[in-house]
């Protein structure tokens, strides 16, 4: 089935003001560029997204909050961004802090119809507060509830035009999950190929879970802590 | 003499076992993967999807695609593993990572670790901290004694938002290392070259718990 559009312009016109928003990456690491820069342009507003981080002032969903499109972030980790700081303690910008694992469990969920589960992760601390508390194996336990999304926006390193996708390294993340939990799922990607020329032992996401997929342009894949060693 | 940092690292590298995988958190704990026991293998784990990660890339051939969980450009050991978000906290869930290290604010002497949130000052979010001291069997917090203000770090109860309960095994600082017993208490296994027991005891606000002779640690 071909799931090829044209260009993000048309990935993504079916996005409109107060939708949740689903994007991948871990950090600026796997990120889907070419979307958020789609969304910047659009300026499409009121948006709840659900990623892990929130980007850098100047980069990735920075850019968005700079713009004052986001209404509400869900994530597990937003260092490293003074803007949105800011909003957050002024009260502008609603944010709900989730364990990384139960974040990723949460898209999993969502993707996979299990509508929540229980996990040991944030029992006792301020995560688990209105959360039913359960013991199994003598250790307690939280509720967990699925995460769905009206779009999952994910970038992978290669697609084919059926939607099949791989990731590279660790900008894997939260690509798949995501993938898997959106109503509609936009798949950017850095080489879109033809159907037959991915090894199916390879693929990472089927295209089941793509609705529309597209190549990519201009990647800057911009490294946050760029660390090296010296050659001794 | 107090420990650095680095001494510290070389001390938890010293609790390492052949064949063990071990995720380690940012900060000294990062500094442990450089004072692996001659003899020993082990494999780290980092959350944002890597099993097998090696040190910094030389100049010139970092990847914007091969990052660890700490943001920062990593290289990939021979036998490396790449995974997505959820398998690699399910690995973390499903104890099978054997050792995880990370830092703290304040721990307290029944195991509780705070270590993500300043109310009104500093709110970055847990990331994966809680998933991993909630799931952890083994769990070394590796930290100073005091913070920037010279307050104990190891107290009765810890005053900032929780991490999680009842976690912390062990606490390696500056000036010891100390093992959480059950029904509470920091018990005092080594102290730091030259550091005193008193100087310890000093030092922490927690219920010290001291039995028998001291010995000094061997770095």
């Amino acid at each position: 089935m071909n799931k090829v559009v044209d260009n993000v312009e048309k990935a993504c016109a079916g996005i409109e003001n107060g939708m949740t928003i689903m994007l991948g990456g871990f950090g600026l690491c796997g990120i889907p560029e070419n979307s958020i820069s789609q969304l910047v342009k659009l300026g499409t507003k009121e948006l709840t997204c659900i990623s892990n981080n929130a980007g850098v002032d100047d980069f990735g969903l920075g850019l968005l909050l700079q713009n004052r499109q986001i209404k509400k972030m869900i994530s597990s980790y937003v260092g490293e961004n003074d803007e949105f700081e800011r909003q957050m303690l002024s009260g502008e910008l609603e944010v709900d802090l989730i364990p990384q694992g139960s974040l990723a469990e949460r898209c999993r969920a969502g993707g996979a119809g299990i509508p929540a589960f229980f996990t040991p992760a944030g029992y006792g601390t301020e995560v688990a507060e209105g959360k039913e508390v359960r013991v199994f194996n003598g250790k307690p336990h939280i509720l967990e509830s699925a995460l769905t999304a009206d779009y999952a926006i994910v970038k992978a390193w290669k697609g084919d035009t059926a939607g099949n996708l791989i990731f590279k390294g660790t900008a894997r993340n939260f690509n798949p999950m995501m993938a898997m939990a959106g109503k509609v799922t936009i798949a950017e990607v850095e080489h879109l190929v033809s159907v037959g020329e991915l090894d199916p032992n390879q693929i990472h996401i089927a295209g089941i879970f793509v609705q529309h997929i597209f190549q990519g342009t201009d990647y800057e894949k911009r490294i946050e802590q760029r660390t090296v060693r010296q050659k001794s | 003499m107090a420990l650095d940092k680095n001494q510290i690292a070389r001390r938890i590298a010293q609790e390492l076992q052949h064949g063990w995988y071990v995720n380690l958190g940012i900060g000294i704990p990062t500094l442990v993967a450089n004072f692996i026991p001659e003899g020993i293998e082990v494999e780290f784990q980092s959350e944002n999807g890597i099993l097998g990660m090696g040190p910094f890339p030389f100049d010139g051939e970092e990847d914007a695609d091969l990052i660890n969980a700490g943001k920062q450009t990593i290289t990939a050991m021979n036998g490396a593993a790449y995974f997505d978000s959820a398998t690699s906290f399910a690995m973390i869930r499903g104890q099978h990572v054997q050792l995880t290290v990370l830092g703290a604010m304040e721990v307290s002497e029944n195991g509780d670790i705070a270590n993500w949130k300043i109310p009104g000052k500093m709110v970055k979010g847990m990331g994966g901290a809680m998933d991993l001291v909630a799931s952890a069997d083994n769990i070394i917090v590796a930290m100073m004694h005091a913070n920037k203000k010279g307050e104990s770090k190891l107290l009765s109860n810890c005053s900032l938002p929780l991490t999680g309960v009842g976690c912390v095994k062990k606490v390696v600082t500056n000036l010891a290392v100390m093992e959480i017993i059950e029904g509470g208490g920091f018990k005092l296994l080594e102290r730091a070259p030259g550091v005193s027991v008193e100087e310890i005891r000093d030092a922490t606000e927690g219920k010290l718990i001291i039995k028998g002779e001291i010995p000094e640690m061997v770095l």
